[in-house]
């Protein structure tokens, strides 16, 4: 089948104002992800069409855009899924500057998630030749949130961080829960004190855009809202 | 502009950034990759890390060590595996400590789970009578690259690495057989940055991007070996390419060892498990090269199920572990299947096909990631490898499943350590005053050109035909065509052209350089499986169909030579107490 495909372009070395270009793409089928009717666009119709892409299976967490509106993964995205009646809008990942194309500069993403200590913090030394017991049960606590793939796609369409750019975003605060709740971890109280300021968890307003957004089904919201409960646990 | 540092490190997957962790602070260490580090290809790997923790049953390093000898096909350099298997147990309790997140057995320890090819002697008392299969990979779920690639990376952050991310290395600074630094470009602005460093250290990882089916990320082009082998110094045992048994039909998308390993069973289009006659006690936990010939010789003999396009698959059943097994081991894996096929492996089983999957070969090094200078074992200054661009050895003609993690952190670590013992005696050499010259103008030649070939159908072409004629079985007239093939890309890649002019993160020129870099490993690998005359491991040849040990107990090394054929050399495989012997599961 033939699809209609309408893109936001900007390079600054050429344009002084983004724009949106057609493209009619040619004998693709359902099956196909977005990210190959990008491929074929990029290897078929213009080479100068510019994003990130890596995995092409939904673990790398590269080509994070807006599709219709929503932010998506373009490798985790079949065009059976998508109404291709109409003409599919895809455009970089909103509030984030753009470099190019859909190519998004992510530095302001990444320095967040840095500010919230995303190692493991101890005092206490490990046993010399053995592992740290934790129970199974215990382990699994963390898998939801250690499956995150930073790609931004929640933290960019959280409304809290349109309105305010210092807000620390569904991403870095979902890597503080995998930290918190830890067993292993140490460093609980430091990062509840970053979450507990007008920047941090507060600005959560339970929107859901977060758990729309991500593409590894995360319920990022929940986590939040334990996080939420245990700064207040901590106060009384 | 140029740019000093005591250590490079290029790439930032799992060896890279285990080596960046080891460089002490009092270091100046730079981590270069043309990915930001957690888009690394290492986050993929799925079922597993093993190492003989005896946290499920009995198991012993030396168990580890002969099933590694063992797959290997007795390539591999039995030195060096008794190395990384006896070390093994460290670097998981090391990766624990860092903070990775592991599945845990009944009292709180690691899990353990079976996978391909790793066994134990039935009778402890007879060591080299009868195997049966021994949980040995730890595991997190199905996402064990993913936490290890996501520990590696925070541990990086909190020792404050300093990293170059999108930046693409084009040429290693090579004189009088010392490696001086790299020459990069940073993909945002096309800047040319020159890299001044005592020791630089490659980890960036494969190239199964040569293949049409891969299992690889679109990063895997191979540039850290190409760098070497563009730089003079030689490829080894580049003919031994893994294709593994379970890639997503058409997608080759992973299907993780692990879903094997939980039970998994593959059929053939009567329902039959044909597994049981190519390895009657161990089925369908066969090492990788063997199931994935397997499954190639159902399609061929007509028991393969034709799919919609032309194409032919064969089945994994997951259907008999039930829902609760497959959501909790398997959520990943079984996640691909309903996204990209449609299928629900709970109630049906899942079309796959052999993927090309994993690298053996590549620059090769001695245990402290030392990059050879040649078969005789003298080593480059200042050059390390680390990963699966190197070839210590460890995999020989077929890599275990979870010995590539394995091999990340023990060979990252060493390299980090090999490097900080040099660091204390070395210092910086002089640049030659047109170091950067040659990038400038490769990148120049690319930009200006209006040749009138694409990069992608030269891609394209070069993928479908090592897929055909250098996959899972070769032949002599294959390789031959193989070669000539070879021979004509590289007379189009002069004439192709970079449509994109811009400076701004131009993909279209990172397209054509990664192209070069793919010509070059395909040169290495086609070059190396026409001259090999056996079959060993992944390198099946038709026309050789037995294994040699008369004349091939020995690793191929690959010289590149200006406009010529490759020149190839050998060296002899370093056996220690494991003698070959024929090798049946």
């Amino acid at each position: 089948m033939d699809i209609q495909v309408k893109i936001l372009r900007y390079d600054p070395d050429k344009n002084s104002e983004p724009y949106y270009q057609d493209f009619n793409v040619k004998g693709v089928s359902e099956d196909w992800r977005l990210l190959d009717v990008l491929h074929e666009i990029k290897w078929n119709y213009d080479s100068s069409l510019t994003f990130r892409r890596s995995c092409a299976h939904g673990i790398c967490g590269s080509d994070g855009m807006k599709v219709n509106g929503r932010n998506r993964l373009a490798c985790a995205l079949l065009l059976k899924y998508i109404n291709t009646k109409k003409p599919i809008v895809i455009e970089p990942l909103p509030f984030l500057p753009i470099i190019k194309d859909l190519v998004v500069d992510m530095s302001s993403f990444f320095n967040k998630y840095e500010v919230i200590k995303p190692y493991l913090i101890t005092n206490t030394p490990p046993p010399p030749d053995s592992e740290r017991l934790q129970s199974n049960e215990d382990a699994e606590k963390l898998f939801e949130s250690a499956k995150c793939i930073l790609c931004a796609c929640c933290t960019t369409s959280c409304p809290s961080t349109w309105t305010n750019e210092n807000y620390l975003g569904p991403a870095a605060m979902l890597k503080a829960y995998r930290f918190i709740n830890d067993t292993r971890d140490e460093g609980a109280d430091e990062r509840l004190d970053i979450l507990d300021t007008p920047d941090g968890i507060w600005r959560c307003h339970t929107i859901f855009n977060c758990i729309e957004a991500c593409p590894k089904e995360i319920n990022i919201t929940w986590h939040l809202s334990q996080l939420k409960k245990r700064i207040s646990s901590r106060e009384m | 502009m140029i740019k000093k540092f005591d250590v490079v490190i290029v790439g930032a997957g799992g060896a890279g950034l285990r080596a960046a962790v080891e460089i002490p602070d009092e270091y100046s260490c730079a981590v270069i990759s043309k990915v930001f580090p957690t888009r690394s290809h290492t986050g993929t790997a799925q079922g597993g890390v093993c190492a003989a923790l005896s946290n499920m049953e009995d198991d012993s390093w030396e168990n580890h060590a002969f099933d590694t000898v063992k797959g290997s096909d007795y390539l591999g350099d039995q030195d060096s595996i008794e190395v990384m298997c006896k070390d093994a147990i460290r670097a998981i309790m090391e990766l624990e400590h860092m903070g990775m997140p592991f599945s845990r057995n009944e009292d709180g320890k690691i899990a353990q789970r079976q996978f391909g090819g790793h066994t134990k002697p039935a009778d402890m008392n007879d060591p080299y009578g009868k195997r049966v299969s021994v949980k040995r990979a730890c595991y997190s779920a199905d996402r064990t690259g993913h936490v290890m690639l996501q520990t590696l990376y925070e541990n990086s952050i909190k020792n404050q690495v300093t990293f170059f991310s999108e930046y693409f290395v084009t040429e290693l600074l090579m004189e009088d057989g010392v490696c001086k630094g790299v020459v990069a470009f940073d993909i945002a602005t096309s800047e040319l940055h020159i890299f001044q460093a005592k020791a630089v250290l490659i980890a960036t990882g494969g190239y199964g991007r040569v293949f049409r089916i891969t299992s690889n990320s679109h990063a895997g082009t191979g540039d850290g070996m190409a760098l070497v082998y563009k730089a003079g110094l030689p490829l080894e045992d580049m003919e031994f390419f893994q294709f593994h048994p379970t890639g997503l039909w058409k997608l080759g998308i992973l299907v993780s060892e692990a879903a094997r390993g939980e039970g998994g069973i593959l059929k053939n289009k009567d329902g039959e498990r044909f597994m049981i006659r190519y390895a009657p006690t161990v089925m369908d936990l066969a090492p990788r090269d063997m199931v994935s010939r397997a499954i190639i010789t159902e399609i061929r003999e007509g028991r393969g199920i034709r799919g919609s396009d032309g194409t032919d698959y064969v089945l994994l059943d997951l259907t008999h572990l039930g829902k609760e097994v497959i959501d909790d081991k398997l959520p990943e894996i079984t996640g691909f299947a309903r996204t990209y096929l449609g299928v629900e492996p709970t109630t049906d089983p899942i079309p796959i096909q052999p993927t090309a999957h994993y690298a053996m070969g590549g620059i090769p090094t001695n245990v402290n990631c030392e990059v050879l200078l040649n078969e005789d074992g003298d080593i480059v200054r200042g050059l390390y490898a680390a990963g699966e661009c190197a070839c210590v050895s460890v995999h020989g003609g077929n890599r275990l499943g979870t010995n590539s993690l394995l091999d990340l952190v023990v060979f990252g670590r060493r390299g980090g350590k090999a490097i900080h013992e040099f660091l204390k005696t070395a210092s910086f050499g002089e640049l030659n005053e047109h170091a950067g010259r040659d990038t400038n103008e490769t990148i120049k030649n690319l930009m200006d050109s209006n040749g009138n070939e694409k990069i992608s159908n030269i891609r394209t072409e070069l993928q479908n035909s090592m897929m055909e004629d250098c996959g899972v079985f070769r032949t002599d007239e294959g390789l031959r065509k193989m070669i000539s093939k070879l021979k004509e890309l590289r007379e189009r890649y002069k004439n192709i052209a970079v449509q994109d002019k811009s400076r701004v993160f131009n993909t279209d020129l990172v397209e054509a350089l990664e192209l070069e870099n793919l010509l070059l490993t395909a040169e290495a690998t086609v070059y190396g499986a026409y001259a090999r005359h056996e079959s060993r491991g992944a390198h099946t040849r038709e026309d050789f169909p037995v294994r040699d040990d008369q004349n091939w107990m020995k690793h191929t090394f690959a010289f590149r030579k200006e406009e010529q054929d490759p020149e190839l050399k050998f060296k002899p495989v370093v056996v220690t107490r494991y003698q070959p012997m024929e090798r049946k599961y």
